[in-house]
C-alpha cells in the first residue's frame, strides 16, 4: 500500500538528515546527559539518587527530546519542503507517522546510550529484567514521540512558537513519563510485587491513544484548511 | 510520456484568494488548453505566485473554481498532485542531503524510478559530489530543485520565475526542459519578470494585473508591451 | 443594537453571587472541623465547575471548528478558553489557600490537583498559541487540534496519577457537608456558573468582533467584461 510505503521513505529521509547532521543526536544526548549530571551532582545521598534515577532519566528525555522533535521541523521549513512533501503528494498521514517514528527511534537510541551511563553514575544496583527495561525505554520513547511530532508540527510552523512546545508539550504528556518512569524505577528495584508489567500495560496503552490520535489530526496542521 | 498522455486542460474560473484581509486574485479567469505554454507576466504584488501556488494545490480557493480536465481541481487534489510539478523560490532542497541523495529521498517519497545520474547531467550538475546542498550557490540549487521536478515526468507544470538567478548556461538549460515538456505535450504555466528571456519557449501570453487577466496574447506581443 | 441576553443572565449572576457571599462568609455556620477555614470552599468549589463547564465549552468549540470550520467555533473556543483558564487558577489558588491550614500543605499531587494543573497549563498555551498565529484560519484550525488532543488526555492524565498515587496511598478527600452548607454551596456555584456564562457571552462577541474586523472587504462587484 502507498502508505506504508511513504511512511518508510519518509523515516529513511528522516534518517537520512540525521545521519549527515550528527549534531541533532548528539545534542540531544548531551543535553539530556547535562542534566542527568546536575541532578546527580545535587542530590544529598547516595540512596536518595538511586531511587530517583528513574525519574531522571526521563526528565532529562523529556527535555531534550523537545529540543529535537521541533529540529526535526526545521529541516521541513528550511527550504519549504514541508509544503512540498504535501504537494508531492505524500499524505498527512504518512508524514506524520513517519516523522514521529523517526523521532520516536531517535530518543530511544539516546535514551538506551544514556542507560549504562545512569547505571554507573546513581550507583543503581541492576537486578531487574534487562528486557522490561529495554522496552519501557521504547515504549515511553515512543509515547513523547507522537504527541511530540503532532504539536512541533504546529509550533514549527508559527513564528517564534517554537518556545512554546515544552508548555504545549508537557501537560500532554504527564501521563507517559510517570507510567515511563515507574516502569524504570521498578525494574531498576527488582521489581519486588512485579508491577513493571502493569505500568508497561499502561505505557502501552497511552502508545495506542496518541499514535491514533495524532495520526488523525495531523492532517489539519499541514493542510490549508 | 505518449500522446495517450498529453497535457492536462486548465480552467480557472472566478478564482480569489485572500491573505487575512487583503485580497490578491480577485475573481481571475484564465483558459490553458492542455499542451499550451504559457507565459504570464505581471509586477510584483499582481498575484503572479499565489496564482501558482492555487494551481499547485498549496492554496484553497476562497471563491471560484480551478477544474483540469473538467475535474474540480482542489476536491480531487490527492489525484492530481502527482501530475502537476511546481518549481517555485522555495526550492524544497534538504540542505543537509548531497545532490544525489535530494534526488532519491523525493524519488523513494514519490515511489518515483530515479536514474539520479542522468539527471544530474541534464542539469549539469557534478554527478560525483557528495557535498550537501548547504554549499550550493543559489543557481545550482535552482538547476537541483529542477531536476527534483522532473522526477515526476509531469503532465502540468507550474514554474515561478525560473529563469531568475541563473546564469545564461542555467537559462539555457531551463529552456531545454521546457523544450522538452513541451514536446511531450505537456501544459506549461510559468511567470516571469523578464518576458524576452522566456517568449522563445512559450506558445501563448497573458498578463496579470491587480488580481485578473487584464490582457491575453501572444509571447511576441508580451515582449513588446514590455520593452518601452 | 441588538439586546444581550447575557446581561440579564449576568446581573442574575451578581445578585446571586452577592448573596451567596454574604451567607457563605457571614451567615452560614462555621464548619465544623475545618471552621472558618472553609468558607473559602465557597468560591472554590463553584469555581471547579465554572473552569469545567468553559473547558468542556472549549472542546465543544474545537470539535466544531475541525469539522465545520464555521467561525463562531472559533470565536467561542477563543472565549471560554480564556474564561477556563482565569477560573483555573482561581480554583488552584483559592484550593492551596484551604489546604494549608487544613492539610498543612500547600499542594499535593494527586490525580485531581494534576489533572486541574495541566488542563489549566494545556488552555493557557492555547492561549499563548493563539497569540502567535496572525492568521484567523490556521490559528483556529491549530488551537482547535491543540485543543482536542488535551480532552484526550484529561481522562488517562486522571487515572495515570489516581493509579499512581493509590500505590504511594495519599488522598484528600473533601468532607462530606451539612445541608445548610450545601444550599449556600449550591447557591454560589449558580451564582459562579451564571457569571460565567457572561463572561463567556461577553468575550464571545469580543472574539466575533476581532474576527470581524480581520475579514476582508467584499471582492468589488464584477465590472463591465473587461
Amino acid at each position: 500500500m502507498i502508505v506504508f510505503r511513504q511512511i518508510g521513505a519518509v523515516v529513511l529521509k528522516d534518517l537520512l538528515v540525521e545521519l549527515r547532521s550528527p549534531t541533532r543526536l548528539s545534542s540531544l544526548f548531551f543535553y539530556a546527559f547535562a542534566l542527568l549530571l546536575m541532578v546527580a551532582f545535587a542530590s544529598s545521598t547516595t540512596d536518595v539518587m538511586r531511587r530517583q534515577a528513574g525519574g531522571v532519566l526521563w526528565i532529562g528525555l523529556l527535555l531534550a527530546s523537545t529540543r529535537s522533535f521541533d529540529q526535526s521541523f526545521q529541516a521541513e521549513h528550511d527550504e519549504g519542503a514541508l509544503e512540498g512533501l504535501v504537494l508531492w503528494p505524500v499524505r498527512p498521514v504518512a508524514l506524520y507517522y513517519g516523522k514521529a517514528l523517526a523521532n520516536a527511534l531517535s530518543v530511544s537510541v539516546v535514551a538506551l546510550a544514556l542507560l549504562p551511563l545512569l547505571i554507573a553514575l546513581y550507583d543503581v544496583n541492576m537486578r531487574g529484567d534487562v528486557g522490561q527495561l529495554v522496552l519501557g525505554v521504547v515504549l515511553g520513547a515512543g509515547a513523547l514521540a507522537a504527541p511530540g511530532t503532532l504539536l512541533a508540527g504546529i509550533t514549527s510552523q508559527a513564528r517564534g512558537a517554537s518556545a512554546l512546545l515544552p508548555l504545549l508539550l508537557f501537560p500532554t504528556v504527564v501521563p507517559a513519563v510517570l507510567a515511563a518512569s515507574r516502569v524504570t524505577t521498578l525494574v531498576m528495584e527488582g521489581d519486588p510485587m512485579g508491577q513493571a508489567s502493569a505500568w508497561l500495560g499502561v505505557v502501552g496503552a497511552l502508545n495506542l491513544i496518541h499514535w491514533t490520535a495524532s495520526g488523525l489530526l495531523f492532517r489539519w496542521v499541514v493542510e490549508d484548511a | 510520456m505518449s500522446a495517450a498522455n498529453p497535457g492536462i486542460a486548465v480552467d480557472v474560473a472566478g478564482l480569489a484568494r485572500r491573505f487575512g484581509p487583503r485580497w490578491v486574485l480577485k475573481r481571475l479567469d484564465l483558459a490553458v488548453p492542455a499542451g499550451e505554454s504559457l507565459l504570464i507576466t505581471g509586477p510584483n504584488g499582481s498575484g503572479k505566485t499565489t496564482l501558482l501556488r492555487c494551481l499547485a494545490t498549496a492554496l484553497k480557493p476562497h471563491e471560484g473554481q480551478i477544474r483540469l480536465d473538467g475535474d474540480d481541481l482542489w476536491r480531487a487534489r490527492d489525484r492530481f498532485r502527482g501530475s502537476i510539478a511546481f518549481v517555485s523560490h522555495a526550492t524544497r532542497l534538504y540542505e543537509d542531503l548531497s545532490a544525489r541523495d535530494n534526488l532519491v529521498v523525493w524519488a523513494r517519497l514519490g515511489g518515483l524510478p530515479v536514474d539520479a545520474d542522468s539527471l544530474l547531467r541534464r542539469v549539469s550538475l557534478p554527478v560525483d559530489r557528495r557535498d550537501p546542498v548547504r554549499t550550493f550557490s543559489a543557481g545550482m540549487r535552482r538547476r537541483l530543485a529542477l531536476a527534483v521536478a522532473l522526477l515526476k515526468t509531469p503532465r502540468l507544470m507550474l514554474l515561478d520565475e525560473p529563469f531568475t538567478a541563473l546564469d545564461p548556461e542555467g537559462r539555457a538549460l531551463v529552456g531545454a526542459v521546457l523544450d522538452d515538456l513541451r514536446s511531450r505535450h505537456a501544459t506549461i504555466v510559468l511567470t516571469s519578470h523578464h518576458p524576452e528571456e522566456a517568449a522563445p519557449y512559450c506558445t501563448a501570453a497573458a498578463h496579470l494585473d491587480d488580481g485578473r487577466i487584464a490582457w491575453r496574447g501572444t509571447p511576441a506581443e508580451a515582449v513588446a508591451k514590455a520593452t518601452p | 443594537m441588538k439586546f444581550a441576553w447575557e446581561h440579564v443572565v449576568g446581573a442574575l449572576g451578581l445578585v446571586l453571587f452577592a448573596v451567596g457571599q454574604y451567607q457563605g462568609l457571614f451567615v452560614s455556620p462555621a464548619e465544623r472541623e475545618m471552621g472558618d477555614v472553609a468558607r473559602i470552599l465557597y468560591v472554590h468549589v463553584p469555581s471547579a465547575w465554572l473552569a469545567l463547564v468553559a473547558f468542556t465549552c472549549a472542546f465543544v468549540a474545537a470539535a466544531g471548528t475541525l469539522f465545520t470550520g464555521r467561525k463562531g467555533f472559533d470565536a467561542l473556543l477563543e472565549a471560554s478558553s480564556e474564561v477556563g483558564v482565569a477560573s483555573g487558577v482561581l480554583l488552584m489558588i483559592t484550593g492551596a489557600l484551604f489546604a494549608r491550614p487544613t492539610w498543612g500543605v500547600f499542594w499535593s499531587w494527586d490525580a485531581r490537583l494534576t489533572t486541574t494543573a495541566i488542563l489549566v497549563l494545556t488552555f493557557f498555551g492555547v492561549v499563548v498559541l493563539r497569540s502567535l498565529v496572525p492568521d484567523p484560519d490556521k490559528r483556529a484550525t491549530w488551537s482547535a487540534v491543540v485543543t482536542i488532543f488535551a480532552a484526550i488526555n484529561v481522562p488517562i492524565t486522571y487515572y495515570s496519577v489516581d493509579w499512581w498515587r493509590s500505590i504511594h496511598q495519599m488522598r484528600s478527600d473533601a468532607e462530606a457537608m451539612s445541608g445548610s452548607i450545601r444550599s449556600v454551596l449550591m447557591l454560589n456555584a449558580l451564582a459562579f456558573l451564571l457569571l460565567g456564562t457572561w463572561l463567556i457571552a461577553q468575550r464571545y462577541r469580543l472574539a466575533r468582533a476581532h474576527a470581524r474586523a480581520e475579514e476582508p472587504l467584499p471582492l468589488p462587484r464584477e465590472e463591465a467584461a473587461s
